[in-house]
């Protein structure tokens, strides 16, 4: 696909930050394609690293591991510096939660901004415009807050105005915003198998995900969306109900 | 017999506020037994905090109903400590209601306000013994509340709230009756609302019974407020004095970012630039012994950590929104705190009876909080946002957590497989950095 990659001699208006689930994970890979075809369709000038891309070390960090992120901020800084990027994208609120608030401190001071708020900003600007009688038209969407970019980073205004422009029913979780419930992956517990419990935390929320009668679950973490995905195959209710990214959502409603 | 019941109270208040004092100095110094760290910076900011979550609990009215009832108490119980202004003055002079005379009308005014506030009290904590006994709300009868201290403590607070309420209503009415007797030194004052009505009971007893009443009740009260202020050293309720540094001490930055390990930064960079490493030291002194990295014991917390676990008043909000806790981990963020709290405490007895410390075999990890708890945390802040009072249970669980890894290498195995993928291939997968542009190409 059509993806512009960063040119050394010249530094993007902005750098599309992509991260390890975006990057390898298939399921999030959907979401980096979606919000590539956003970016090229609205023509701005953006850019990704490519192979010169890291981990942010936030799973090191979280786990315990500070060698090891310090060690991948120091070399994603470098990098960074040396293309001498401003600003930048990301699609995974952890991405975007390490290098906003942790690597400035440690020499790497960017305008660092989530794609649904970069989403939201393209809206107000009129430069993304919904279809008419989009895929989501009447249905229910509900929205599932992440904790890194809602309690984390206090976002939780703008996923839901870019989900408002759809003609779609908007209901709210039962717990959402600043009570939110996790997926159950943050802090590193990805890579890992859960604690002994009555339940996984994955289920927790899809079973009240699943209550609000949605149909599609709106997310903007690629950890969550796995997360919701398996707890949805769980309950067997993956035929009728999907997990998609607030891009993937964007880019199927928009006027291209 | 006057002078005596003078000293007796002078007595009485100087230990009580020694007692205090002493008991507060030891606190203060557990606190401090924590790393340093500054948090003076933004004053403007700190004070801000002060007055919208430790004065205008701006937390606590994410639960409407209690928070109006959990006002009403604090309210209360610092507006009528404004008669204990009078209460003191008397005690010391062996005057009675000094300021009756003095405030005239305004004086039956505030007795009347302060007599109202405490019914209000007294209700408050009715029902909070029920939520706690009968209705059992989860958060306050579950987990490490179910038995021992911290269930008795709970509901002594309350008991005690209403017993002292109720002897300053007592106290008044049985003031009024001997005053509608014109009994000697119990100067005229206007009629009071609460106690007032309650005159009934007590109009049946001869003067001598009344003022042996009064006087048990005056010293009841008081002696009951000087113990109640010492008891707060032993207690959760410590937090009516803690809210308050505690929110001006409160983390200024994103919830989302985790404290730097600037030793560890220092220690990348001259990995990455020996060139500006500083120049071994030749000079044969001994090198001050390294820092442990993270937290083993509650020595290696930070101070706010600890100033954290005395602030904490166990009302469970953060385990009660733990998505841990919620699905029956064994990981509570309450916990935490306690054990924080009941581990320093430890080490300060410890300290009290040998001078300094002594080993005692005993550590935060593994005595206190297991591995098994520390694992279950999803890291998603949902604890530290619950807090009333600006506690940061997962700032703990971090430290913690970073011990375990870099000093004892104790991490599951999918988690050493996570750290050498990230080392070797740049992502937590096995996948190949050269396939990290894959996706571009289908």
């Amino acid at each position: 696909m059509d993806v512009k990659r960063i040119n050394p001699s010249q530094a993007p208006e902005i750098l599309f930050w992509v991260g390890c689930a975006g990057s390898f994970d298939q399921r999030a890979q959907k979401v980096t394609k979606a919000f590539i075809e956003i970016l090229n369709a609205v023509g701005i000038d953006y850019a990704i690293l490519g192979k010169e891309e890291m981990c942010t070390g936030d799973p090191a960090r979280r786990a315990g591991n500070e060698f090891l992120f310090q060690m991948m901020a120091y070399n994603n800084i470098q990098t960074l510096n040396m293309y001498n990027i401003k600003k930048i994208v990301a699609t995974c609120p952890h991405c975007f939660n390490t290098i906003k608030n942790e690597y400035p401190t440690l020499g790497g001071d960017y305008e660092v901004i989530h794609h649904t708020t970069l989403l939201q900003q393209f809206i107000d600007e009129g430069k993304i415009k919904m279809k008419d009688g989009g895929e989501f038209n009447g249905k229910k969407i509900t929205y599932h807050d992440s904790c890194y970019l809602g309690r984390a980073n206090n976002i939780y205004e703008a996923p839901r105005k870019v989900l408002e422009t759809l003609d779609a029913e908007l209901v709210e979780l039962k717990r959402c915003r600043t009570n939110g419930l996790c997926c159950g992956a943050g802090g590193a517990q990805m890579f890992k198998e859960e604690e002994a419990g009555d339940t996984r935390v994955n289920l927790e929320r899809t079973n009240e995900a699943l209550e609000t009668g949605a149909t599609t679950i709106a997310a903007n973490c690629p950890f969550c969306i796995t997360m919701l995905s398996d707890g949805l195959k769980n309950a067997e209710k993956e035929a009728e109900v999907e997990v998609k990214d607030i891009a993937e959502i964007i880019n199927d409603s928009m006027v291209k | 017999m006057q002078i005596l019941q003078q000293v007796l109270f002078v007595l009485l208040a100087g230990f009580g506020f020694w007692f205090f004092w002493r008991n507060m100095s030891k606190i203060r110094r557990n606190i401090f037994l924590g790393r340093k760290e500054d948090r003076n910076d933004n004053p403007s900011e700190r004070w801000k905090n002060v007055f919208l979550l430790a004065l205008g609990q701006k937390k606590m009215f994410k639960k409407p109903v209690v928070a109006i009832m959990h006002l009403i108490v604090y309210v209360g119980f610092i507006i009528i400590n404004i008669e204990l202004l009078e209460i003191i003055l008397d005690g010391i002079t062996g005057h009675h209601r000094i300021f009756a005379s003095m405030l005239g009308g305004f004086y039956t005014f505030l007795i009347n306000f302060f007599e109202i506030l405490a019914v209000l009290v007294i209700v408050a904590c009715v029902i909070f013994l029920i939520r706690r006994n009968i209705t059992k709300v989860p958060r306050l009868v579950s987990g490490e509340l179910m038995g021992g201290w911290p269930k008795q403590d709970g509901n002594l607070i309350l008991i005690f709230e209403i017993i002292l309420m109720s002897l300053f209503l007592k106290m008044n009415s049985v003031d009024l009756v001997l005053q509608s007797r014109e009994v000697a030194h119990y100067a005229q004052t206007d009629t009071f609302l609460i106690s007032g009505a309650l005159t009934v009971f007590f109009e049946g007893y001869g003067n001598g019974t009344l003022v042996f009443l009064e006087r048990a009740f005056w010293w009841l009260h008081i002696a009951g407020i000087f113990f109640f202020m010492n008891y707060l050293a032993y207690s959760k309720h410590l937090h009516v004095i803690l809210a308050f540094p505690n929110a001006f001490y409160a983390s200024l930055s994103q919830q989302g970012e985790m404290a730097n390990m600037p030793a560890i930064q220092q220690e990348i960079k001259y990995m990455m630039q020996p060139e500006l490493a500083p120049t071994p030291d030749t000079s044969g002194a001994t090198p001050a012994e390294p820092q442990r990295f993270g937290a083993k014991d509650a020595m290696d917390l930070s101070w706010k950590n600890l100033l954290d676990a005395y602030a904490c008043t166990e009302c469970g909000r953060c385990s009660s929104a733990c998505p841990a806790n919620q699905t029956g981990k064994k990981l509570s963020p309450r916990k935490i705190m306690m054990d924080t709290r009941d581990r320093i405490t430890e080490i300060g007895k410890n300290i009290d009876q040998n001078k300094e410390f002594k080993d005692d075999g005993k550590t935060l990890l593994n005595d206190f909080i297991t591995v098994e708890e520390l694992r279950a945390c999803t890291t998603c802040n949902a604890c530290v946002e619950e807090c009333p009072v600006s506690i940061s249970p997962l700032s703990i669980i971090n430290e913690l957590r970073r011990y375990l890894v870099m000093e004892e290498s104790n991490a599951p195995q999918e988690w050493n497989g996570m750290f050498s993928n990230i080392e070797n291939n740049m992502a937590p997968w096995k996948f190949s950095p050269d396939d990290r542009d894959a996706w571009t190409q289908s």
